[in-house]
């Protein structure tokens, strides 16, 4: 990608000028610790989970190890073999797509009342962005104390308004879990959505808002036909930030629900096998599944994005 | 400047430590646990004139294995006396010393359930330093109250629980359940589940001798069976998100009659401003059925030896002192640690400071090991499928019989020739 922007703007190599050879002799100089940097920490690692996916370490010896080529993955007791890691794949995709659905919505809608005028603005502003301010690990046992059955505030406001008649258990309930864990993750990285749509709303120009309100048009259809198309770039990217973060998703799962099956995401699952199992192969051919899913998804994503953007 | 010197301060302090602290030991994590260590090690010190560091670990005993693993893993020095769980000399066994040749027979005073479970092969791996089992913790006011007995079978406990929680409900104690325990999906739930299963005759999840899970049996399904009609009558439906401290939470706030647990919540229920003080009673389990048995899962902690100590000879002797009789009643008495050594419970001194330990005595001697020396290094996992599929059925996703088919399936998908235990 570094060599295709440095030289694309060049003439034919011939032609190049001394100068012009020694600007970019100097721009490959330039970026190259940042290169190095890049494959020292994330291309190096990366290759070797690579590699030891196809065999049979243990992480108590990493030495004696075997190739057992695409075992992990295909064998009888291989990953993809395994309805436990098929049970974490679905729990990840769907957190990820209700958590960025929802947070999406809800950022939207903070963004635009946060976009009006006001002399609370600023203050406001500072407020929303407390629930991203906290620490993952610290929300999620702040949460957990406060869903507690027993003791749990959330249990007792509900008690005593009259919605429930007995106490809910929200992170052992299977069937609550879930929802759980996605209520906490949207309270925690909504305000992430409203920040950038936010920022994306003060880029609209003010005088497409003039024009309409002279001719008249209803406040519903500014929003569908002005707004929302100028914002839509904005919130794709921040819909891409999201989606991938809530793929990786761990902390929070992990911290809440520890290492039940019902919530289990693919980061969990992967941990689980690495450390508690000590299975670096097995483990290694996990993460790199993972790897794969997470880049297969974002790169989907960027061509749609950037096919709706053409047809714009 | 000012830089250059604090780097040569650091580089001389660890010269010095490197220099002076032939020794280093992970014991304890927070608390009284590491100050009784600290203590104890500072007199072997004082005594024998060879200064011992002591190196802080995680509290949290999953990480704690990860990190054990990772410096065990590298072949490092870095600590040479470890404080392992009683479920670790299997997972552990390839890098431990064999403290045989340096204890002179001192094992034989120690349970001998937790010998057999620190021996692999032939080898001792490691010295037990206290012992933890499952007990089962009452509400003495309320059982009287409602005229009934200390239950036998789980059958007499579902009844008087069930009983106790409804007139107390009735009477107005509406945050008022019968039974309490370990539920999460984790390693204390492993611990519950072995003791309701054992209790029903239904063994020991993987038989010891031949290696093979016998976990798919009518007793087990039983066993689970019965717990699994606990939750959302007796025990909160948020069982299956406790470990001890919540079930304790809930206990000792006077809102359960029933409580299964380790002894250290003994002392917390006996402290001044605990509103159950005086009022708890502590037996064993009770029994599955008529005919089953009392079992308590073996918990505790173990002293052991990296094979890649430099200096073996003297970490075994600071192993042997520490687990002595004299450490271990100063322990007892100071932090309700149960001993290992069958002396001990007569002392009257530690029975002075911990009446219950002489109640506690036949449990703490018949407690059950999880199938931990036979999986060797695979215990997680095996531990981990147990938990998950207990889960299942405790959560109603799945009942006991299908669980436990499944569960028999995987443990044969993890080791088909059966578990051998470690080399």
């Amino acid at each position: 990608m570094s060599s295709s922007t440095l030289t694309a703007p060049m003439p034919a190599a011939g032609a190049l000028s001394s100068l012009q050879r020694s600007r970019q002799r100097m721009a490959w100089l330039l970026v190259l610790p940042s290169v190095l940097v890049l494959f020292a920490i994330a291309g190096l690692p990366l290759a070797r989970t690579f590699f030891m996916s196809f065999t049979d370490a243990q992480l108590s010896d990493l030495s004696a190890r075997q190739f057992v080529g695409l075992a992990n993955y295909l064998g009888d007791t291989g990953v993809l073999n395994d309805p436990q890691w098929w049970g974490a794949v679905r729990n990840t995709l769907w957190f990820a797509l209700l958590s960025v659905s929802l947070e999406t919505l809800f950022g939207l809608g903070i963004a635009l009342m946060l976009n009006h005028p006001s002399p609370l603005k600023a203050l406001l502003r500072a407020a929303v962005l407390v629930p991203w301010a906290i620490p993952t690990v610290v929300s999620a046992k702040m949460w957990t104390w406060m869903l507690h059955d027993q003791f749990g505030v959330i249990n007792a406001m509900l008690l005593s308004a009259g919605l429930i008649d007995a106490p809910l258990a929200w992170t052992a309930d299977p069937d609550l879990a879930f929802a759980t864990i996605v209520m906490v993750d949207v309270w925690k990285t909504t305000p992430f959505m409203a920040l950038l749509i936010l920022a994306a709303l003060q880029m609209v120009p003010g005088d497409c808002y003039e024009a309409a309100r002279v001719d008249g048009v209803p406040a519903w259809s500014v929003f569908l036909n002005i707004t929302l198309p100028l914002i839509t770039p904005a919130v794709l990217v921040a819909m891409i930030f999201r989606t991938l973060d809530a793929l990786r998703v761990f902390d929070l799962i992990y911290v809440m629900t520890s290492n039940s099956r019902s919530t289990k995401s693919m980061s969990v699952y992967v941990r689980e096998q690495l450390i508690d199992f000590q299975l670096a192969g097995y483990g290694s051919a996990a993460a790199t599944l993972l790897f794969l899913l997470i880049a297969l998804i974002t790169l989907c994503y960027m061509a749609l994005a950037r096919r709706r953007m053409e047809g714009h | 400047m000012k830089h250059s010197l604090m780097s040569a301060a650091v580089l001389m302090t660890l010269a010095a430590t490197a220099h002076a602290a032939p020794l280093k030991i992970s014991c304890g994590a927070v608390g009284q646990e590491l100050e009784l260590c600290k203590q104890s090690v500072a007199e072997w010190s004082k005594k024998t004139g060879n200064d011992v560091q002591v190196v802080s670990t995680p509290n949290d005993s999953n990480e704690r294995l990860a990190l054990y693993q990772q410096i065990l893993g590298s072949g490092s020095d870095k600590i040479d006396v470890f404080q392992i769980d009683v479920v670790w000399p299997g997972i552990l066994a390839n890098h431990l010393l064999d403290l045989k040749p340096y204890t002179n027979g001192a094992e034989k005073q120690h349970f001998a359930g937790i010998i057999s479970n620190n021996t692999i092969g032939s080898r001792l791996l490691a010295m037990p330093w206290f012992t933890d089992a499952g007990v089962l913790y009452y509400r003495k006011d309320l059982l009287a109250k409602h005229k009934q007995p200390v239950p036998k079978t789980w059958e007499e406990l579902t009844a008087s629980a069930k009983k106790i929680q409804d007139a107390e409900r009735a009477a107005g104690n509406d945050k008022m359940w019968g039974y309490v325990w370990q539920g999460r999906a984790y390693e204390g739930l492993t611990c519950d589940a072995l003791e309701w299963v054992v209790s029903y005759k239904g063994g020991t999840i993987i038989d010891a001798a031949s290696g093979k899970p016998t976990i798919n049996n009518p007793q087990a399904v039983k066993a689970l069976t019965t717990a699994a009609g606990w939750v959302g009558t007796i025990t909160p439906k948020a069982v299956l998100n406790y470990g001890e401290e919540e079930a304790r939470g809930v206990f000792q706030a006077g809102n359960a009659v029933f409580m299964r647990n380790w002894p250290y919540a003994w002392a917390l229920a006996q402290k001044p401003d605990s509103v159950v003080k005086d009022k708890v009673g502590v037996v064993a389990l009770p029994k599955g059925g008529a005919d089953g048995r009392n079992a308590a899962t073996l918990g505790g902690w173990q002293l052991a030896v990296s094979k890649y100590s430099k200096n073996q000879k003297l970490a075994a002797e600071l192993v042997a002192y520490l687990t002595s009789s004299s450490v271990q009643k100063m322990r007892a008495i100071n932090g309700a640690y149960n001993p290992t050594i069958a002396a001990l419970y007569r002392d009257p001194d530690v029975l002075k400071a911990n009446p219950f330990f002489g109640e506690l005595y036949n449990t703490f001697t018949s407690a059950v090991g999880r199938p931990s020396s036979v999986s060797a290094a695979r215990y997680n996992q095996v531990s981990n499928q147990f938990w998950n599929a207990t889960h299942d059925v405790l959560s109603g996703k799945s009942d006991a019989k299908t669980s436990l088919a499944q569960l028999d399936a995987q443990l044969k998908r993890l080791a088909p020739q059966g578990f051998s235990g470690a080399k």
